[in-house]
């Protein structure tokens, strides 16, 4: 029943120009309804005037009740005469012009030089080496989710690459390998971060002067190009974020049009884009909470629209939840469902996972595993904690450092797959196996673990666990196996009665230790530097039943047993996908900076203050360093304090009752980028994990964005200050500046992305010598 | 004139009976036998330390908080005469009779004591009545932990107390008529408080913050007010900014001026603060640079300390042994003489600067001062050996260079032992090196590389002492290139044996140097926030989730003979009465606010305004005061979740009027509620009873009495063997 008329007004003074870039439009009427208006401009057009007499006349209320729309929050303002010096130059469509121009410039700048360096940089070591992982289905573990990896992998078998190259380490020569087609996979992505950075910043201001200057700034910072020009996940998680956030400015714009297949259009490209990013890399969890921040606030605002019913709202709501939700998180799960299909080899990652996982991968032990059925004394077993991802029980020849504990040898959980994780069986008082066919473990028994390599037994007493200072101290004790009663622990299988044998791979079993009642525990967390930085392993003395105190025997060597062919349960997808994430989030944060590495601390990024080494140390090398344009990260930076000095001030204006032009699009446009910067950069202040210079990236894109809504914006006010022909030359001369001033410094630090050879920054006779503006770059 | 001769001279005072009779039993239940147990409780333990080292004006840093806390403590002890001389070692040892318990712990009791009629206050400032405000402070005054954390000599409920001083006086100046000027009064009085409250735990931070929010959404609504005028809303905003922002800065920056005055004694902390720092403590560094030649010249014998923002202070060092021929890993070494950096004061770390050009290591009259950009050698005092570095790969760090003292093996590989002098806080190009001011790189000529303390402790056989490289400029960052001269003496034996003599014998004379305020509070905030102790689980600490549940308990004290004991334990009930009141809040606040927004106006815009004041402040205030510490990573204490409950204990009966009044419109609901809440009060009282023994820690109960005590598993309480 509602009729959804929608009003075409020039709000530009331009009309060709108004007609060509926005359809549907719905014009702010602020301007001419309130009394003062702070601008010199005095060169309204009279059929402007005539055009809005109608609507004068009519109140504020009544009009956006015709139209249909909520009175307070869709105000779009004016925009001022933004585009006005791009429109006079290119005349009718300026659009195609300039888009074709940032479409240009960017490709060529990604894609100049792509091949060189001809050798391994930086982290293409891990990221080529997982994308030949998928080549060769072999299964590996990795703190970031598979999609990005799966990328890479498929750009590389497209191109002819055959997962034949080890990269083992940086340096090293590709030689005859089609490593291209990766690196260019990656610089096409990259290169469309200015088009939707473009295109975004268009759809927020409407002024084609501040999309420009974004598209600028980003085309020309070396450190975008360097980043976007090898094989990394970052281009690929940078193109899912702002594909992202374009479909949901483009989504935002087609509220007035619910429904339409434009809209569902939009909703569903946000939502794939979102899986896309999070399917990358967990930092593209930032971009899920800007776009939920920016949904709820649009059903907020469609709540308080009263002439909405509550049905419609609920229908809005549901539909979100289907576009922002259910299939995002759909696509995310097929893009693990493909990631554990094409890897189906037994590989490096194998001991991060539960023995039932392992059970499905090929090549590996317990793949169509064979092994004595039943637990029996004199056997050499390895003991995996039931916890999600823990550990082997492992101990080594270390002891425990003064002062933690007793001095006695180290006992902890170990990932990896090792022979230090294999532990003897033995009755509590004999050593010897005896001759014939062993006897079998039975719930209830009191057994002796004896670490086979160093032959100590497993042993607790009543001293402080190392860091759960709740619980006692396991150590490894006593020569040859023999100790003391302390290495006597009871065995236990859940759910068992006395009697029960012992079930390899199956049976879930405590150990409990004799002489003080606690029970072997693996507490996750990770040990200081003298552990290994291996996880800790106490004996708890609360006995309830955990996935932490439950271990099973996962390898049972027995040599006078027969080997029976077992089945493990194989494990349900389900499982897996919850397994790989535990994994996956606590390698993300056992990533803890080592003492004495330099360590990239967040306040350093926006200053530009220090960058990444990507290739090359010496003089003598092919040098490439991933460092962002000074003049474009500076410019940026105190962009970000203009931007909060006009917002504060714009807001005290108008809350005095004042009105300002563009203060809409600075608020909201801005505010949303905004909003996306402090989503990108505040939460690494948070984060105990090892943090790097390139981790400022996506944060850089939403302050570059800001940037050209800022910049266009002051310039525009130079009217507020001075009469229209000096303002306008003020803001033509402004502009040129700006342009000179980025296109200048990256004709100076190009080398930095394209590959600089001979003397350093420091010395004479360098291609870069006197651009060493920060004593901490490193070039 | 003649009206105002007939008045009578008439004193009206209103006297709110409710009020001083809370007051009085908070006094009551926090002051009475105060001065039991006569033992060290607890965290006593740690605050005791610093109480004494004031006492003794001895200088201390302390990471966990600002000074004023201490501060207040130790005025406590001042006024009860203690004279600093307790040796605090143990939780649970005894007090001696020249220790006056009761003043040690009266001000800190004191502060819990008035947070009752305190929170009373706050409720009626909030717009709710006198019956909601005897609720609160009844739930306050019965709650067993925060009685327990006042009675001791603990910071909690000094906090607590400025706190809710803060916000009940800023709350006093917003609903003052505009008009009176004497509300400013007010509002210095909470910026005052708020200051305090940060300069006794930073935790009073986050409750400042909450103040500063709500302030500027008042001052928001004040500007756009468009019947007052620009000038008055200045006017305003000014004085606003000056209460709330600029007084607390400067209180603040006084807590550390009153702290730094009045500690000028060097004590365990020194090594800790630059040697500039610790120069301006008598006694200490101060005794020894005293007196010390400023100018470093030719032929001085000289310490060089690290200037590394590392935590442990080291100085360059060399010693009688050399690197192996061969590492663990393979790696060959040139085999000369170690250098490395050590941590202790030896008289191994003494060098001689030596000019190139000239064999004397003794200094010319009139002295030759070193200069930014001369070359020098650096002579080691005990070995002779000159200090030197090439390329051969280092230690630990085989990026670098290694350093070595310089030893001829004959194997073509020749002496390299000159060093720029590199002054990188100089005003001039000419530069003198001075004494403990001046901060050197010491450039190798031959490779351009930067003298280095790597950071990296050597293994075995170089003493577990600290690696020193040199490392080139353009990889090197920051404090680890720079060192400074400590002590510093004029050389003035030319021959081995008597420099040794000289070495060995400590250096004396007399001249004073001074650091302005400003640079040591800068440099002990910076420290006091860089500290990092070491991250370790206590047996009682606890995460923040477990906090609302009261998952843990943490045992303060337990007789030393008999079962009597104090725990940390709050009320049970009212513990429970606080979330659910949270809880409630939240919930009626998301209905209200859907419905709103729909256009379904139940509240009338007053009650909505006072509904929405009080969440700001009480949810909010428990918000601020519980969320960041999920995101912490230091060990937690149940005592941390103390000033978010006072905020739930504000929240609870409020919200009970508030649904009294708005909520329920029939008389027989309303009786009901009556009645549940008057059987809840029934249950806090009971349950304060119950849980007295272990509050107060008398009277002693049987091991099955302590057991029925134990209401969760997790608890733990301590039972004693017989």
């Amino acid at each position: 029943g509602q009729l959804h008329i929608i009003i075409h007004i020039p709000a530009n003074h331009y009309l060709s120009y108004d007609l060509v870039v926005l359809p549907n439009y719905l014009p702010a009427l602020e301007g001419s309804l309130h009394s003062s208006i702070l601008r010199n401009r005095k060169n309204i057009p009279t059929s402007l005037k005539t055009s809005q007499a109608p609507f004068t006349s009519v109140s504020k209320d009544k009009i956006s009740q015709t139209a249909g729309h909520s009175s307070e929050d869709d105000n779009q303002s004016s925009n001022g005469s933004s585009a006005q010096l791009f429109t006079r130059r290119h005349g009718e469509s300026p659009v195609k012009v300039l888009l074709l121009l940032v479409v240009g410039l960017s490709f060529s700048t990604r894609l100049y030089k792509i091949t060189e360096p001809p050798h391994v940089c930086w982290d293409e070591t891990h990221f080529g080496k997982m994308g030949s992982y998928y080549i060769n289905r072999t299964f590996f573990f990795d703190v970031h989710p598979p999609l990005g990896k799966m990328l890479i992998g498929l750009a590389g078998y497209m191109t002819g690459y055959d997962g034949t190259f080890p990269f083992i380490k940086p340096g090293d020569k590709y030689e005859q390998q089609n490593y291209w087609g990766m690196r260019g996979f990656c610089a096409v992505l990259g290169s469309f971060l200015p088009i939707f950075a473009y295109l975004i910043v268009l759809e927020l201001s409407q002024s084609h002067t501040a999309a420009f200057i974004t598209a600028i700034l980003l085309i020309f910072d070396t450190g975008c190009i360097t980043i976007s020009q090898y094989i990394l996940l970052d281009p690929i998680l940078m193109f899912f974020i702002m594909a992202a956030v374009l479909s949901m400015v483009k989504f935002n714009q087609q509220r007035y049009r619910p429904f339409t297949a434009s809209w569902w259009f939009w909703l569903v490209l946000t939502g794939v884009n979102l899986a896309g990013a999070f399917g990358v890399k967990f930092v593209g969890l930032f971009v899920i909470l800007l776009v939920g921040l920016n949904t709820i606030w649009d059903l907020w605002r469609l709540l308080g629209d009263l002439s909405l019913s509550l049905v419609d709202v609920a229908k809005h709501f549901l539909a979100r939840v289907v576009g922002l939700i259910l299939l995002p998180l759909f696509l995310y799960v097929t893009v693990f469902a493909v990631h554990f299909v094409v890897l189906n080899k037994s590989g490096p990652g194998d001991g991060f996972f539960s023995s039932a996982f392992q059970s499905r991968l090929m090549g590996n032990n317990l793949y169509n595993a064979s092994m004595p059925e039943y637990l029996a004394y004199g056997s050499t077993i390895t003991v995996k904690n039931l916890r999600i991802a823990g550990g082997y029980l492992h101990s080594h020849w270390h002891l425990y450092p003064e002062g933690v504990g007793s001095r006695q040898q180290q006992v902890t959980a170990y990932s990896h797959k090792d022979y230090n994780n294999l532990w003897l069986v033995h009755r509590q008082d004999d050593n010897n196996s005896q001759s014939g066919s062993p006897d079998l473990v039975r719930h209830g028994d009191i057994i002796r673990l004896e670490h086979k390599e160093t032959t100590r037994n497993l042993h607790s007493h009543l001293h402080e666990a190392p860091l759960t200072k709740k619980h006692f101290q396991v150590t490894g004790y006593g020569i040859n196996g023999t100790g003391d009663t302390n290495d006597l622990w009871q065995l236990e299988v859940c759910g068992g009665r006395k009697g029960d044998l012992v079930k390899v791979l199956r049976s879930k079993v405590r150990f409990l230790h004799r002489a003080t009642g606690c029970v072997l525990y693996s507490s996750g967390k990770t040990l200081p530097k003298w552990g290994w930085e291996q996880v800790e392993v106490t004996c708890s003395p609360y006995l309830k039943e955990t996935p932490s105190s439950q271990w099973n025997i996962e390898d049972h060597i027995n040599p006078k047993l027969p080997n029976i062919s077992l089945s493990v349960l194989k494990p349900h997808f389900l499982e897996i996908l919850l397994e790989s994430h535990i994994v996956m989030i606590r390698g993300n944060s056992g990533l803890k900076p080592k003492d004495n590495e330099m360590n990239s601390k967040p306040w350093h990024w926006p200053i530009n203050y220090q960058g990444l080494r990507f290739s090359g140390v010496n003089e003598t090398e092919y040098r490439v360093y991933l460092l962002g344009n000074p003049v474009v990260w500076w410019l940026n930076l105190a962009s970000l304090g203009l931007y909060l000095i006009m917002v504060a001030v714009a807001s005290v204006t108008i809350q005095r009752g004042f009105s300002l032009e563009q203060s809409q699009v600075l608020m909201r446009g801005g505010g949303l980028l905004l909003l996306g910067w402090l989503l990108h950069y505040a939460p690494f202040y948070t984060m105990g994990r090892v943090l790097y210079y390139h981790h400022y990236f996506p944060a850089m894109l939403f302050s570059s964005m800001l940037t050209g809504i800022t910049v266009d914006i002051l310039l525009n006010s130079a009217d507020l200050i001075l009469q229209p022909p000096y303002s306008d030359w003020m803001q033509r001369v402004g502009q040129m500046v700006l342009l000179l001033s980025v296109l200048y410094s990256f004709y100076l630090f190009h080398p930095l992305s394209y590959g600089m050879t001979g003397p350093l920054a420091h010395e004479p006779g360098s291609a870069m010598a006197g651009l060493k503006w920060m004593d901490s770059w490193e070039f | 004139m003649s009206a105002m001769l007939q008045l009578p001279l008439v004193v009206t005072a209103q006297v709110d009976l409710v009020l001083v009779l809370v007051s009085l039993l908070a006094l009551w239940t926090r002051l009475s036998r105060l001065s039991y147990p006569n033992a060290v409780v607890f965290d006593e333990v740690y605050y005791g330390q610093f109480v004494s080292l004031y006492m003794k004006r001895v200088f201390f840093i302390d990471d966990s908080g600002p000074p004023l806390g201490h501060m207040i403590l130790a005025l406590g002890a001042y006024l009860g005469g203690f004279d600093g001389n307790f040796v605090w070692n143990r939780i649970g040892a005894e007090y001696p009779s020249s220790v006056s318990v009761w003043s040690l712990r009266v001000l800190p009791a004191l502060c819990g004591a008035l947070c009752v009629p305190l929170v009373y206050l706050l409720t009626l400032e909030l717009r709710f009545s006198h019956l909601s405000a005897l609720g609160a402070a009844v739930l306050l005054l019965l709650e067993n932990s925060l009685i327990v954390q006042s009675r001791f000599m603990l910071l909690e409920s000094v906090l607590i107390f400025l706190v809710l001083l803060a916000f009940f006086s800023y709350l006093r100046f917003h609903n003052a008529p505009t008009s009176s000027w004497f509300r400013y009064v007010w509002l210095l009085l909470s910026g005052v408080s708020c200051a305090a409250a940060i300069g006794v735990k930073y935790m009073g931070l986050f409750s400042y913050l909450l103040l500063l929010g709500v302030a500027f959404l008042h001052t928001w609504n004040l500007v756009g007010d468009q019947s007052v005028s620009h000038l008055n809303v200045c006017v305003q905003c000014v004085c606003r900014v000056v209460c709330l922002l600029v007084v607390p800065v400067l209180l603040y920056v006084f807590w550390f001026y009153l702290h730094l005055s009045l500690l000028n004694r060097s004590g365990p902390h020194d090594q800790l603060m630059s040697s500039a720092f610790q120069a301006s403590l008598q006694g200490g560094l101060s005794r020894i640079t005293q007196g010390q030649p400023l100018e470093v010249a030719y032929g001085s014998q000289v310490t060089l300390r690290s200037s590394a923002s590392q935590l442990i202070p080291c100085w360059l060092h060399s010693h009688k042994a050399n690197y192996p021929v061969r590492y663990e890993n393979g790696r060959g070494s040139s085999h000369q003489q170690q250098v490395t950096c050590y941590p202790f004061k030896d008289v191994n770390n003494w060098w001689i600067i030596k000019h190139p050009g000239r064999q004397e290591l003794v200094v010319d009259t009139p002295p030759r001062p070193v200069r930014h950009g001369d070359v020098i050698q650096l002579v080691h005092g005990m070995t002779s050996r000159f200090l030197n570095s090439h390329d051969v790969a280092a230690p630990m760090s085989p990026h670098a260079q290694e350093v070595s003292g310089y030893v001829d093996f004959n194997v073509s590989m020749p002496a390299q032992n000159l060093w720029k002098v590199d002054i990188s806080n100089r005003e001039a190009e000419s530069e003198v090196w001075k004494t403990i001011l001046s901060e050197v790189r010491l450039v190798h000529v031959n490779t351009s590389a930067v003298l280095k303390l790597s950071g990296v402790s050597l293994p075995e056989w170089g003493f577990r002492q600290l690696e020193v490289v040199a490392e080139k400029l353009f990889k090197a960052h920051g404090s680890s290139l720079g060192w400074n001269v400590e002590e510093h003496r004029y050389g003035t034996s030319q021959e081995p044996k008597e420099r040794e003599a000289e070495l060995h014998s400590p250096t004396h004379i007399d001249v004073d140097r001074k650091i302005s305020f400003w640079a040591k509070f800068l440099e002990l905030q910076w420290k006091m926030l860089a500290v990092k102790q070491e991250e370790s689980e206590h047996k009682y600490s606890s995460a923040p989730l477990e906090w609302i549940t009261m998952e843990t308990n943490i045992a303060y004290w337990l007789h030393a003979t008999t079962n009597a004991q104090i725990h940390l334990i709050g009320n049970p009930v009212s513990w429970g009465v606080a979330n659910l009141s949270l809880l409630a809040y939240q919930l009626l606040a998301a209905v209200y606010m859907l419905r709103r927004r729909r256009g379904f106006k139940d509240l009338p815009d007053a009650v909505w305004d006072q509904f929405v004041c009080l969440g700001c402040v009480c949810v909010g205030g428990w918000v601020v005061n519980f969320v960041p510490f999920l995101l912490m990573e230091k060990t937690l204490f149940l005592y941390h979740y103390l000033p978010a409950l006072c905020y739930l204990y504000l929240l609870s009966p409020a919200l009970l009027e508030h649904t009294h009044t708005h909520l329920l419109s029939s008389v027989t609901h309303r009786c009901a509620l009556c009645v549940c809440v008057s059987a809840v009060l029934l249950s806090v009282f009971v349950s304060y009873r119950t849980f007295c023994p272990l509050t107060y820690g008398s009277p002693e109960l049987s091991a099955n009495q302590l057991r029925g005590l134990r209401w969760r598993d997790t608890w733990d309480i301590l039972y004693r063997r017989r």
